[in-house]
């Protein structure tokens, strides 16, 4: 496996066009490695895929997710019904491709929203230290005290059912660890010369954190992320399961679990599809993190050998 | 070998600090459940005033919780009580939060203690394994499992598991901690049913217990397997590369005695808190596991208080859920500290 390598800092914050086209290159190399790692293509294919129904559902579903036939319900997998219907007779597979829309929402939220924070939290509290890191420090860890589910449990039952809530708890759970990471990067580059050249040139400590320190910090904040996806997701699933995640008749996977399973003894395709869709997605993140680790992080490397 | 620390100035200041941080995040454990409290969308006069209650009697019950004084006066009472042990009452039960929490212990820690047998049990081997035979097909195998342990969804692990084994093979028992026809059968003396019924001499129960017990409690084991064999076949890799493993091989030891007698003995402290923080962990699992095993412990104990906004109940809960991990970090710091002359 080859390392990918960071492009210099000047290739990135020259002029826009250059940075852009550097940007480009920088994430084509990592995706050209991961396509080239077996387990971790699987991954990127289950994500594109992912992607691709969500997009399309409309043409791939065979029938309205949400279209009762009572004359069908219970059906065993068939031609008709790759993966049966449910208790009222809808199409399982057409649910299943419309709850990937729900999946990715989920994703993407949480990721566009707990990543700015803990990369925020942890760069500032590493930059500037002092008692603005231990409290920013000690709230982290009281968050971490807890297992993400409990949390998240506590959160929603606190806002309420419901698939935004589900959401928001997600997010407030799953920022301390990317904090915990980003202050980490920022203490030992805090010290680094490049940065107090930046500092003895009179650059802003925003500036500087914003400039010189968050760049550095990303790769390992988005490997972080990325493995912390496939939690995001079974914390989700679980949430909806429990009946406190996104409400039926949502097509969400958990929820549709939850449903599946008053009849699962008898009908084991209510629960065997949605739950192996919710396996598929979140090994996919677990091996795509692992690849990123290895493309972007060589340190790593040598605690896993 | 010396066990303790000498109690020099700065060992006393050390202890100090530490003692004063476990303060601040208790504290700051009990401004979150105290947050999470208020925010509940349940009105607590309303739940026990009832709907039709007049409105002198609302503002009675009002005026007795408290509720119209200051949000820090609020705060401080609710301070005052936990530190008295009290936790409130159950609006849905209507016994008080800690007696509940108290029956429906024993269940949850008979689950989650073989689960992790179950899980130390297999994964520290198959760990050892992996590292011993690092990137041959062994390890690949060993990689995939912990992986899919980890991407698994435990709730519907659990419910495969049901289907396959309780409905379609029949091996193991279904649902509950026993089955409908002992029920009620054994004096609950320790709450703990295994013993409970092996006391009492009724091994019909203890039997029909053991088979329910077995495979919700290896499903939850399942997630702190994958866990424990990561830890364990790294631990190990960075034992099997030193020099003194070399040196016992050169001496003439055999392969097996090299790998437990000495790469292993000197993991044993890691594993320990690993093995420790992963049973915390088994909370997170037992929330779920118990819903589909419709098993009467701590977690759907929970999951019940939250789906009905029991607000004394949940915050309580959360609580606990918090002091665990706490006591469960610091018990593995210590242990590392005791055991481990390099961290002095």
């Amino acid at each position: 496996m080859t390392a990918v390598t960071l492009p210099p800092a000047s290739a990135r914050s020259s002029a826009r066009p250059s940075a852009l086209r550097a940007g480009a290159d920088y994430l084509g190399t990592v995706v050209r490695h991961l396509a080239g790692n077996p387990s971790s293509a699987f991954g990127l294919a289950v994500i594109v895929i992912l992607i691709v129904m969500a997009v399309f559902a409309p043409l791939i579903a065979p029938q309205d997710p949400y279209l009762q036939d009572l004359q069908a319900v219970l059906q065993p997998p068939s031609a008709a019904h790759f993966f049966g219907t449910d208790e009222v007779g809808r199409d399982v597979f057409s649910r299943i491709v419309y709850g990937s829309r729900i999946t990715l929402t989920i994703i993407a939220l949480v990721a566009v929203v707990v990543g700015p924070i803990g990369l925020a939290v942890g760069t500032l509290a590493g930059y500037f230290g002092g008692w603005f890191d231990t409290v920013l420090m000690r709230i982290t860890d009281i968050f971490l005290s807890f297992p993400g589910l409990i949390l998240s449990l506590a959160f929603v039952a606190a806002l309420g059912a419901g698939l935004e809530n589900a959401i928001v708890a997600i997010a407030l759970t799953s920022w301390p660890p990317i904090a915990r990471l980003a202050r980490a990067e920022t203490l030992t580059l805090r010290g680094a010369d490049y940065v107090a050249a930046a500092q003895l040139q009179g650059a802003s400590a925003a500036r500087i954190i914003w400039k010189q320190i968050v760049p550095m910090c990303l790769p390992s904040v988005l490997v972080r992320l990325t493995l912390s996806m496939a939690t995001v997701i079974l914390t989700a699933a679980g949430l909806g399961f429990l009946g406190l995640g996104a409400q039926p008749p949502l097509p969400e996977w958990g929820a549709m679990i939850a449903i599946g399973r008053r009849y699962m003894l008898e009908s084991w395709w209510l629960v065997a599809f949605p739950g192996g869709a919710i396996l598929c997605v979140s090994l996919a993140f677990n091996l795509i993190g692992d690849g990123l680790r290895d493309a972007l992080d060589p340190k790593q490397r040598k605690g896993r050998h | 070998m010396r066990l303790t620390a000498p109690l020099t100035s700065a060992g006393l200041s050390a202890i100090a600090r530490q003692a004063g941080t476990i303060l601040v995040t208790l504290l700051g454990l009990l401004v979150l459940t105290f947050a999470i409290g208020r925010m509940m969308p349940v009105d607590p006069v309303r739940a026990i005033v009832g709907e039709e209650a007049d409105p002198a009697t609302y503002q009675q019950v009002y005026e007795e919780l408290g509720m119209d004084k200051p949000v820090y006066v609020q705060f401080a009472t609710y301070l005052g009580d936990v530190v008295r042990g009290d936790f409130g009452t159950s609006l849905r039960t209507g016994q008080p939060v800690a007696q509940d929490i108290l029956s429906v212990m024993p269940a949850t820690i008979e689950l989650a203690t073989f689960a992790i047998l179950f899980g130390a049990g297999i994964g520290i081997p198959l760990g050892v394994w992996a590292a011993v035979r690092k990137n041959k097909p062994t390890d690949h195998v060993v990689r995939v499992v912990t992986l899919l342990g980890h991407s698994m969804p435990i709730f519907w692990t659990g419910m495969i598991g049901l289907i396959v084994f309780y409905a379609w093979l029949g091996w193991v028992g279904g649902g509950g901690r026993v089955s409908d026809f002992y029920d009620g059968m054994v004096e609950p003396r320790t709450g703990f049913l295994l013993i409970d019924s092996a006391l009492a001499g009724d091994w019909d129960v203890f039997r029909d217990a053991v088979n329910h017990l077995v495979l919700p409690a290896s499903i939850l084991g399942l997630a702190s397997l994958a866990y424990i064999t990561r830890m364990t076949r790294s631990f190990m890799l960075d034992q099997l590369t030193q020099e003194y493993v070399t040196t016992a091989r050169v001496k003439g030891l055999s392969k097996t005695r090299t790998i437990w007698g000495h790469a292993f003995a000197n993991i044993r402290v890691q594993l320990v808190t690993i093995v420790a923080l992963a049973y915390g962990g088994l909370l997170e699992g037992a929330v779920l596991i118990e819903t589909v095993f419709s098993w009467p412990g701590f977690g759907q104990y929970m999951t019940n208080n939250m789906l009905t906004g029991d607000m004394n109940a949940v915050m309580t809960c959360v609580l606990l859920v918090g002091v665990i991990f706490i006591t469960l970090n610091l018990l593995s710091d210590l242990l590392y500290k005791v055991f481990d002359p390099r961290t002095r």
